[in-house]
């Protein structure tokens, strides 16, 4: 790959980043938080495809191809003889270079979603945080809309005793349960979609039936001290008393 | 090639428009057939496949171009005297050293290879290089708070995390003085800066190290994804009650599934099963030997290098976590 191909690469690598960080697709793979991080990066990489053509352009420029050794002449051969040197491994160097079109394509033509029913049936529930001793009380609207990794660890550490019979709302995606039921999943990470780790909740009442697989819902539903078993890990699976529940789309953060 | 004269001038002027042709003409492909790519990619294993393939690229772009960036900084701008001046003389001192500075490189792995590689091109001695590159993912502050984070209930976790990594990457770093020869590492070639204005010097390495270690990068997030999505977490289950068993299992886990240092503490607090001394092991030996990992040590330091190094790295980082397990944990 010479270094015209590699700023193009470069260039198409950077733009991709930029443009799924100022879009939200970024959110599908990784924290919020890294955005800025993201788009100082995408900006770097397109300065570099730039610079990179400008030093290749510069020295064929009408007006510049007299000038004493022009910079273009000076790299080229050290950059070949290179090559030379180094047989087959020259060869082989710059054409690993053309791997780094696939994560432009996966963002800029595949861009695949989040991780979704698959991934939950593959990891075991994970519900972190027991080290807090007691829960801050629910937020005051009826029904109180939490996440559904808060009540899952709410309904398991706390024995629902911070939950009590108010009516919660939560957010997030069919799955297949462990008794072919569907359960109300939803992923969390704490630093990209390698990472991800699913919270199951079991749904008993007047729970969803016949969607398919990762479509999203709201639920709304009361503290259910029924606990069911991930086969994955062994986990405890809370469960939730659903009352009522409808179709949402996507949201724009799918995890949690 | 060198002395090519005008025919070589002819020849480069052909390669190079047959490079940027293909690309040009395989993204036209690429385009026009997006419809039966997406369709392939469709199947419920495949698809969770690319996510995590996509989402591992995502996360390492900008610690890759932090990493780069401060690279060639040192590799343009900061004077080979400097690096004679801030490390000790004697190699066996500078390992220390160079380990503990470790702790002002905020960042993961993927940016700590091309600086050792820069390191190295400077002058510094190749075993305080191996030592910083080994110690930078893993006892830097934010992954140490990461660590706090996801263990709250064991706070020793951090300090063992730390003193392991930080004795595994010394080790390395001495084992390297005694042991290590220097025509195992084949720095790849890069075009030479020394004629260049800084302006270019500086931009030249930028790109070549992007490309370099950015392609090799991909390799191993390809890896890394298939074990994400082929390896069902059930198979573990059954081998988290033998302690020797658990230990090896999970130390081979964090090879293959090549984590981000900053994130590998909350997979492994959720590997609850696991005693908290294979779940160290876990911490340990990530950082400093997956496959993403490899795939660019091979790249920018050479294949002899990697094929020693890496088991070698393994076998230490094992045994002092292990070690350190039993006494803190």
């Amino acid at each position: 790959m010479n270094r015209q191909a590699q700023a193009v690469v470069l260039l198409l690598l950077g733009g991709a980043v930029v443009r799924a960080s100022v879009t939200d697709l970024y959110l599908r793979y990784v924290k919020e938080g890294l955005r800025p991080f993201l788009v100082a990066a995408g900006v770097a990489l397109i300065a570099a495809a730039v610079m990179t053509l400008w030093y290749e352009v510069r020295p064929l420029l009408p007006g510049r191809a007299g000038t004493p050794s022009g910079e273009g002449d000076h790299a080229e051969p050290g950059d070949h003889a290179g090559d030379s040197d180094h047989g087959g491994h020259g060869h082989h160097e710059p054409r690993v270079g053309w791997l780094l079109l696939l994560p432009v394509l996966g963002l800029l033509l595949v861009a695949p979603p989040a991780l979704g029913s698959y991934a939950v049936s593959q990891a075991g529930t994970t519900i972190p945080g027991d080290g807090l001793p007691d829960y801050p009380a629910l937020p005051d609207e009826d029904p109180a809309r939490i996440t559904v990794l808060d009540y899952a660890s709410r309904a398991l550490f706390d024995a629902g005793a911070s939950l009590g019979e108010r009516r919660v709302q939560l957010t997030g995606f069919i799955a297949n349960g462990p008794d072919d039921r569907p359960i109300l999943a939803r992923m969390v990470l704490s630093c990209c979609a390698a990472d991800g780790r699913p919270v199951k909740l079991g749904l008993t009442g007047q729970a969803p039936v016949g969607l398919p697989d990762d479509t999203w819902v709201e639920v709304v539903g009361r503290y259910s001290d029924r606990i069911g078993r991930d086969p994955v890990n062994d986990a405890e699976i809370p469960y939730l008393d659903v009352e009522t529940w409808r179709e949402v789309p996507t949201p724009k953060r799918p995890y949690e | 090639m060198g002395g090519g004269g005008p025919g070589g001038g002819r020849r480069l002027r052909g390669e190079r428009i047959g490079s940027v042709e293909v690309l040009a003409a395989l993204l036209v492909l690429l385009v026009v057939f997006r419809e039966p790519v997406a369709g392939l990619l469709s199947t419920p294993r495949l698809q969770t496949w690319t996510t995590v393939f996509v989402s591992i690229m995502v996360q390492a772009v900008p610690f890759l171009v932090f990493g780069v960036l401060l690279s060639a900084v040192i590799a343009v701008y900061v004077p080979r005297s400097f690096w004679a001046r801030a490390l000790p003389r004697r190699p066996a001192l500078a390992v220390p050293v160079a380990s503990a500075a470790g702790v002002v490189l905020p960042g993961c792995e993927c940016g700590a290879v091309p600086i050792a590689g820069s390191l190295m091109r400077r002058g510094v001695t190749p075993a305080a290089a191996l030592a910083f590159l080994l110690a930078a993912p893993a006892i830097n502050p934010i992954v140490l708070t990461a660590t706090a984070v996801a263990f709250p209930g064991n706070p020793e976790m951090v300090l063992a995390r730390g003193l392991a990594s930080l004795v595994v990457a010394m080790i390395m770093g001495w084992l390297w003085l005694r042991l290590g020869r220097t025509d195992w590492i084949r720095l790849p070639h890069r075009p030479d800066l020394d004629g260049l204005s800084r302006g270019a010097a500086f931009w030249s390495a930028v790109r070549h190290d992007v490309v370099h270690a950015g392609g090799f990068l991909v390799l191993g997030a390809m890896a890394a994804a298939s074990i994400n999505v082929l390896v069902p977490e059930r198979w573990l289950q059954t081998l988290a009650d033998n302690p020797v068993l658990s230990v090896l299992v999970l130390a081979l886990l964090a090879v293959l599934l090549s984590l981000c240092s900053e994130a590998d503490a909350f997979v492994a607090a959720s590997l609850s099963q696991f005693s908290l001394t294979s779940r160290l092991v876990f911490l340990v030996v990530g950082p400093m030997v997956d496959l993403k990992l490899v795939a660019m040590q091979s790249g920018v330091f050479g294949r002899r290098f990697a094929y020693r190094f890496a088991p070698a790295t393994f076998v230490v980082a094992v045994t002092v976590a292990v070690a350190v397990g039993a006494v803190l944990l």
